[in-house]
C-alpha cells in the first residue's frame, strides 16, 4: 500500500548511504550505493503513483509542522523530476562502479560515492521540499557537493573548476538566502503555498524574484552567466560531468519554475517572462557558435550545454495561463528531462573514447567508430535527442514549444528553436562524420570495460524513445501544474 | 531611526560591500572572506526581521535559520579555504589562474 | 488492438526490427546476416500484399496513438499510400539481393545493411503517415538513415558529400517543419485527407501561401527542385545500390510523394487551384525537368548523368500533380512507381559495369556490351524507357501527362515534356551508341574473378528481372494489378475524377 510515507524514501535513502559510505571501506561502499541506486528509483516509482493516485501531497516530516519542521509536497512536477533524477542516477552509478573499479583511479572512488549519494539526496530534497528555506537548505547541499565531486581528480585544472564553481554556486545560493530573508520580512512566510497567498506586488517581493532568479540562473548558466560552466564540465571526472550536466542544472532551473509559476505568478509583468526567453534565446546560438569552435568533445558538448539549458529558459516566455500555456511549460520541463537522459550518456561516451584513445582532441579521433560503434552510436542516438529530432525526447519537447512560440505569436522564437536544432547538427556532425572514417590501426591503447559502453547506449535510447512514451510523463506532469484547468485540459 | 532598521540597513551595506570585494579581488582568500562576510550580512538582516516582526518576543523561525546558515556557512568556508590551499600548492599563486595578476 | 490497426505498424516493424539486428551481427556472419535480412524482407512483402488486397477490397487500416497534445501518432493505409509502400518494399527486395553482390568482401556490412533496412522502413512510414507530422518524423528518420549509407566509402570526398547532404537535407527539414508548426497554428490539426483537408478553412490567404511555399519549399529539397537539387549529384559518391535507393525508392521519392501528399490530401487540388499555387509549383518543376536534362547533357561520369536524369524526371510526377488535371495526376502518380523501376534498373546497369570492368565513365564505355550484353541491353531498355518510347512505361506516363496536360489548358507544359524527351535522347543514346557500336578501347580490366555469366550473378540477375518490369509495366497497364490501374483507382476513388 502506497502512503504519503513514502515520500520520506527519495531524499533519505541516499543519504543513509552516504552516512554508511563514510563508516565502510572497500567494495563494500560500492555495493551500498548501488543497491541504494536501485532503491532509491523504488521509492521515487512510490512518490509517481502516490500523486498520479492523489494528486499533489504534503508530508510532515516526523509529525513536525511548518515553520519549525520539515514539510515535504510532491505534485506533478516534483515527481517528474525525481523520475528524471532516478533514471539518470542510476545510469550514472553503474557506469560509476565500471569506472571507479580501475586501479588508478580507486582512491577517488570511496570519495565519489560518498559525495554522489549526498548529491543525490539533495537533489530529491530540492524537488520535495515545500518551504523555501528548506530550499535553501537543499540548495547548499547540492552546491557543496558538486564541487567537491569535480575536485575528485585533483589536477590543477579540476580544482580550479571546483573553486570557481564553489564561488558561483556560494554567491548564488546567497543570493536566493537573502531573497528568502526579505520574502520572509516581508510576508512572515516560508512555505510556497502560503507565500504564494501573501505575496503582494512592491519593492521588498520584486528585489526578492530579482536575487533569486539572478542567483539559480547562475547555477543553471543561463547565458550570460555561464562562464563557470564549461570548465567546470571540462575538468570534471567523467561521471561527475554527466551528473553536472545531467542533473545539478536542472535543479536551479526547477526551482526557478517552481518559484515563478508559484509565489511569483501574481506579481511578474509579462516583459519578465520574455527578458528570460530572450537570454535564452541567446544562449541557444551563443553555446552553439562556441560548441561549433571546440577543438575538444568535452568542452564541445559543454558549450553544448550552455545551448541547451537555453531551450529550458524559453518556457518563461512562452508559457502563459493562454491556451498553449500548459504545452510551453511541459516542453521546458520535457527538454530538461530529454536532455539530461542524452547528455549524461554523450559525456559516460566520451568517458569510453578517453579510456580508449587516451584523449578527446577531436581532430585525432578520425575512425573510432570501428573499434567503439558502441560508443558513437551513443553519440549519434544523444545527438538526435540535441538536435530535437524525432523521435527523440527532445522532439517532443521542441514541438511543444515551437506551437506555442507560433501561438503565441513570438515568431522570432520559433526561429531560434528551428536554428538551434540545426546548429547543433553542425557541431553534432563535426565529430560523428570523421569517426566513422578509416582509422589507421594500432591507435586504440586501452579497453574499456563493457558495461561501461552498454550503460550510456541504453540511457541514449532512454533519450530516444522519451518521444513515444510523452503521454504518460505529460499526464503526470499534469497533476497540480500551475494552470487553470481548462489550460492543462489542452487548447481546443 | 530605530535599531531595527539600523540593523537592516547595516546588513544590505554589508552585502553590498562583500559583492563588490567579491568581484575586484582576485587573491582566493579574500574572496573567500567576501563570500563569508556577505553571508554575515544576510544573518543580520535576519537577526533583525525576527524583533520587527511585532510582539514582546522576538520571532524564533529567523533565528532558527542564521544557526542553519552559521552551519552552512561554516562547512562551505572550510572546504573554499582547503580548496584555495591546493590551488596555491599547485600554482605557488593564491589565485585561479583566469584571475591571476601575473598572468595577464 | 485489432489486425487491422496492428498492421501498418508490423509492416514497418518488420524492416526496423530485422535491421536492427543486423547491427549486432559481426561482418563475418555473412549467412545468418542474410537470412535474418531477407526474413524480414519477406514478412514485410507478405503484409503488403496482404494489406494491398484489403485495400483493394475497400478495409481500412489505420494505427493511433497519442503522441503529443493534440496530435496523434496516425498510420494509415490507403490507396496512396499502398502505392508508394509497395514499390519500396518490392525494390527493397532486389536491391538487397543487388547488394548483396555488390559488397562482398567489402568492409562493414552489418553497418551496410543495417541503415539501408532502417531507411526502407523509414520509407514505408513515410508512406503510411497519416498527418503531417507523422510523416515527418519518418522524413526525419530517413534523413538519418541514409547519411551513413552515403559516407559508406569512408573517403574524405564521401564525408564531404555527406556534410553536404545533411546540410541540404536537414534544413529542408527545418523549413517542413516551420510549415508543419504554421499549418496547426493556422488550421489547428491536420490529416492527410481525400480531398484536402483545408477545405472550409476561415484562415488568411496570404498565411497559407506561406505554409504552402514553406511546406514545398521543405520537401523541394528531397525532391530535387531546382536550386535545391545541388545535393543531389554530390550524392553519388555513395555505393551504388545507395544511389538506386536515394533515386528510386527513398529520398528523392519521399519528397515527391510528400508533395502528393500536400497538394492533393492537405490542401486540396481544388484549394490549392483557388489560392493560385498550382501554377508557380508547375513553373517550377517545368524549370527542373528542363534544367536537370541540359545538366545531364554535359557530364562524363556515368552515375552523375543518372543523378542530374533523376532530378529532371522526378520533377515529371511534381508536373502531373501541379497541372491539377485528371489525366496529368495519374501520370504524376504513376511515374513515382514508373520512374522508380526505370532508374533503379540504370542504376544497377551502371553499377555491374562499374564492379566488373572498373569503368565508371561514358568516354570509356566503348564497346561495353560486348562484353556485358546483357546487362547493356537491359541498359537500353531503362534508357528507352526514360526518354518515353513505348511501349514501355515511360511512354505510359509521358502520354498521361501530355493529353492530361492538353485536358487541363496548359498546353505549354507538351512542350516541355517534349523538349525533355529531346534531350533524354540526346543524353542516352550516346551511351547506347559508345556501348553497342563502338569498338573497345583495349583489353578490358576485369575486377572480379569470372564467372559462368557476364558478372557476378547477384548483381546481374536482380537486374534483368528489374529491366522486365520496364516494357512489362507499359505492356500491361492495362491489367487490374497495374500501377497505371492503380493509379487509377487513387483517381477516381480518393480524388473523386471521373474516369471513362
Amino acid at each position: 500500500m502506497i502512503s504519503p510515507d513514502w515520500m520520506v524514501g527519495p531524499p533519505f535513502l541516499p543519504l543513509v548511504a552516504a552516512t554508511l559510505a563514510f563508516l565502510l571501506r572497500g567494495r563494500a561502499v560500492v555495493w551500498v550505493c548501488l543497491a541504494t541506486a536501485v532503491l532509491t528509483p523504488v521509492a521515487v516509482g512510490g512518490v509517481v503513483l502516490l500523486t498520479l493516485r492523489d494528486g499533489p501531497v504534503g508530508y510532515a516530516f516526523g509529525g513536525w509542522d511548518a515553520p519549525l519542521g520539515i514539510e515535504l509536497y510532491a505534485d506533478g512536477l516534483s515527481a517528474f523530476m525525481l523520475v528524471m533524477t532516478a533514471v539518470v542516477g542510476l545510469a550514472v552509478s553503474v557506469y560509476a562502479a565500471a569506472y571507479y573499479a580501475a586501479p588508478k583511479r580507486a582512491q577517488d572512488g570511496r570519495s565519489f560515492w560518498l559525495l554522489w549519494m549526498f548529491l543525490w539526496g539533495a537533489l530529491n530534497a530540492l524537488f520535495l521540499s515545500a518551504d523555501i528555506f528548506n530550499l535553501y537548505v537543499a540548495l547548499e547541499l547540492l552546491g557543496l557537493s558538486a564541487a567537491a565531486l569535480i575536485t575528485l581528480a585533483g589536477t590543477l585544472s579540476s580544482v580550479t573548476a571546483g573553486m570557481r564553481y564553489l564561488l558561483v554556486s556560494l554567491l548564488g545560493s546567497l543570493a536566493y538566502l537573502l531573497a528568502v530573508a526579505l520574502l520572509f520580512g516581508a510576508f512572515g512566510a516560508l512555505d510556497i503555498q502560503t507565500l504564494e497567498e501573501r505575496i503582494s506586488p512592491g519593492p521588498a517581493a520584486w528585489t526578492a524574484v530579482a536575487l533569486m532568479v539572478t542567483g539559480l540562473a547562475l547555477k543553471t548558466g543561463l547565458f550570460p552567466l555561464h562562464f563557470w560552466l564549461p570548465p567546470a564540465y571540462a575538468g570534471s571526472p567523467i561521471p561527475v560531468t554527466a551528473l553536472l550536466s545531467g542533473l545539478t542544472a536542472k535543479a536551479s532551473f526547477y526551482l526557478v519554475v517552481r518559484l515563478w509559476f508559484g509565489p511569483f505568478s501574481d506579481i511578474l509583468a509579462p516583459v519578465a517572462g520574455q527578458l528570460l526567453g530572450l537570454l535564452g534565446a541567446v544562449g541557444i546560438v551563443w553555446g552553439s557558435v562556441l560548441a561549433l569552435r571546440q577543438r575538444r568533445l568535452k568542452p564541445l558538448l559543454a558549450y553544448s550545454s550552455v545551448s541547451q539549458i537555453g531551450y529550458l529558459f524559453l518556457l518563461f516566455s512562452l508559457a502563459t495561463t493562454a491556451g498553449w500555456g500548459f504545452d510551453a511549460w511541459s516542453g521546458g520541463i520535457y527538454q530538461a528531462l530529454s536532455h539530461a537522459c542524452a547528455k549524461a550518456a554523450m559525456f559516460m561516451a566520451v568517458g569510453t573514447i578517453i579510456g580508449s584513445i587516451g584523449h578527446d582532441d577531436i581532430e585525432r579521433m578520425d575512425g573510432i567508430g570501428q573499434h567503439l560503434p558502441l560508443t558513437i552510436g551513443t553519440l549519434g542516438v544523444g545527438g538526435v535527442t540535441l538536435m530535437g529530432l524525432p523521435p527523440s525526447g527532445g522532439f517532443t519537447a521542441k514541438w511543444l514549444l515551437l506551437t506555442a512560440a507560433v501561438e503565441s505569436g513570438q515568431w522570432w522564437l520559433a526561429v531560434v528553436i528551428l536554428a538551434g536544432g540545426l546548429l547543433a547538427a553542425g557541431y553534432l556532425f563535426r565529430f560523428l562524420g570523421p569517426a566513422l572514417l578509416n582509422m589507421p590501426a594500432g591507435k586504440i591503447s586501452r579497453s574499456t570495460p563493457g558495461v561501461m559502453e552498454l550503460t550510456a547506449f541504453g540511457l541514449a535510447l532512454v533519450s530516444l524513445s522519451l518521444g513515444l512514451t510523452s503521454g504518460p510523463l505529460l499526464e503526470l506532469l499534469r497533476v497540480g501544474a500551475p494552470f487553470p484547468a481548462s489550460v492543462i485540459a489542452g487548447a481546443p | 531611526m530605530n535599531a531595527v532598521t539600523l540593523y537592516l540597513l547595516s546588513g544590505v551595506g554589508i552585502v553590498l560591500v562583500c559583492l563588490y570585494g567579491l568581484f575586484v579581488h582576485g587573491h582566493l582568500v579574500r574572496k573567500i572572506l567576501a563570500l563569508n562576510i556577505l553571508g554575515s550580512g544576510v544573518f543580520m538582516l535576519l537577526t533583525a526581521l525576527a524583533r520587527r516582526s511585532g510582539g514582546p518576543d522576538p520571532d524564533p523561525v529567523p533565528h532558527a535559520m542564521v544557526l542553519t546558515g552559521i552551519v552552512v556557512a561554516v562547512s562551505a568556508t572550510a572546504f573554499a579555504l582547503a580548496l584555495a590551499r591546493r590551488v596555491h600548492e599547485q600554482t605557488d599563486r593564491p589565485y585561479l589562474p583566469e584571475d591571476d595578476p601575473e598572468d595577464a | 488492438m485489432s489486425l487491422s490497426a496492428l498492421l501498418p505498424v508490423l509492416v514497418i516493424l518488420s524492416s526496423a526490427v530485422a535491421s536492427t539486428l543486423v547491427f549486432f551481427m559481426n561482418d563475418e556472419w555473412g549467412r545468418l546476416r542474410t537470412t535474418v535480412y531477407l526474413g524480414g524482407e519477406v514478412i514485410k512483402l507478405a503484409l503488403v500484399l496482404v494489406m494491398l488486397r484489403g485495400i483493394y477490397l475497400g478495409e481500412s487500416y489505420e494505427t493511433r496513438i497519442p503522441l503529443v497534445p493534440g496530435v496523434d501518432f496516425l498510420l494509415r493505409a490507403n490507396p496512396l499510400a499502398m502505392l508508394f509502400l509497395t514499390l519500396s518494399a518490392g525494390l527493397w527486395l532486389l536491391t538487397t539481393l543487388y547488394s548483396i553482390g555488390y559488397l562482398r568482401n567489402a568492409p562493414h556490412r552489418s553497418r551496410f545493411f543495417g541503415f539501408f533496412g532502417l531507411s526502407v522502413s523509414a520509407t514505408a512510414g513515410i508512406a503510411l503517415a497519416g498527418n503531417p507530422l507523422t510523416f515527418f518524423i519518418f522524413y526525419e528518420i530517413l534523413t538519418l538513415a541514409t547519411y551513413p549509407l552515403v559516407v559508406h566509402r569512408d573517403t574524405p570526398e564521401a564525408l564531404a558529400a555527406g556534410y553536404n547532404y545533411l546540410a541540404y537535407t536537414l534544413a529542408g527539414g527545418v523549413v517542413l517543419l516551420a510549415g508543419i508548426v504554421g499549418l496547426h497554428a493556422v488550421a489547428g490539426p491536420v490529416e492527410f485527407v481525400t480531398g484536402g483537408a483545408l477545405e472550409g478553412t476561415e484562415a488568411g490567404r496570404g498565411a497559407l501561401i506561406a505554409v504552402f511555399a514553406l511546406l514545398i519549399a521543405g520537401l523541394g529539397v528531397k525532391t530535387a527542385l531546382v536550386p535545391l537539387h545541388s545535393w543531389l549529384p554530390v550524392a553519388m559518391v555513395a555505393p551504388t545500390p545507395v544511389s538506386a535507393l536515394l533515386h528510386g525508392v527513398a529520398v528523392v521519392k519521399a519528397g515527391a510523394f510528400g508533395v502528393v501528399r500536400v497538394v492533393y490530401e492537405v490542401f486540396g487540388i481544388e484549394f490549392s487551384r483557388e489560392l493560385g499555387v498550382t501554377l508557380p509549383l508547375a513553373l517550377i518543376a517545368a524549370a527542373t525537368i528542363i534544367y536537370g536534362s541540359v545538366r545531364a547533357l554535359s557530364q562524363d561520369e556515368l552515375k552523375r548523368m543518372l543523378a542530374y536524369s533523376t532530378v529532371s524526371q522526378v520533377s515529371y510526377i511534381v508536373l502531373g500533380v501541379a497541372l491539377a488535371g485528371t489525366l496529368d495526376s495519374i501520370g504524376g502518380i504513376v511515374h513515382l512507381v514508373h520512374q522508380g523501376i526505370m532508374k533503379v534498373t540504370l542504376f544497377f546497369c551502371a553499377g555491374v559495369v562499374a564492379e566488373t570492368l572498373g569503368i565508371y565513365r561514358i568516354s570509356e564505355m566503348a564497346g561495353v556490351a560486348r562484353r556485358l550484353p546483357w546487362t547493356m541491353a537491359a541498359f537500353a531498355v531503362g534508357a528507352f524507357g526514360m526518354m518515353g518510347l513505348p511501349p514501355m512505361a515511360g511512354f505510359i506516363s509521358k502520354w498521361y501527362l501530355g493529353v492530361g496536360a492538353v485536358d487541363a489548358g496548359q498546353p505549354w507544359a507538351i512542350a516541355v515534356l517534349a523538349t525533355s524527351t529531346l534531350l533524354n535522347a540526346a543524353y542516352f543514346l550516346p551511351v547506347i551508341y559508345a556501348a553497342w557500336l563502338k569498338k573497345p578501347l583495349g583489353e578490358w580490366k576485369e575486377k572480379r574473378a569470372k564467372t559462368r555469366f557476364e558478372a557476378d550473378w547477384l548483381l546481374l540477375f536482380p537486374t534483368l528481372v528489374l529491366a522486365l518490369f520496364v516494357p512489362a509495366a507499359g505492356l500491361l497497364a492495362g491489367l487490374d494489378f497495374s500501377p497505371l490501374a492503380w493509379a487509377r483507382l487513387i483517381a477516381s476513388r480518393e480524388w473523386g475524377y471521373e474516369i471513362e
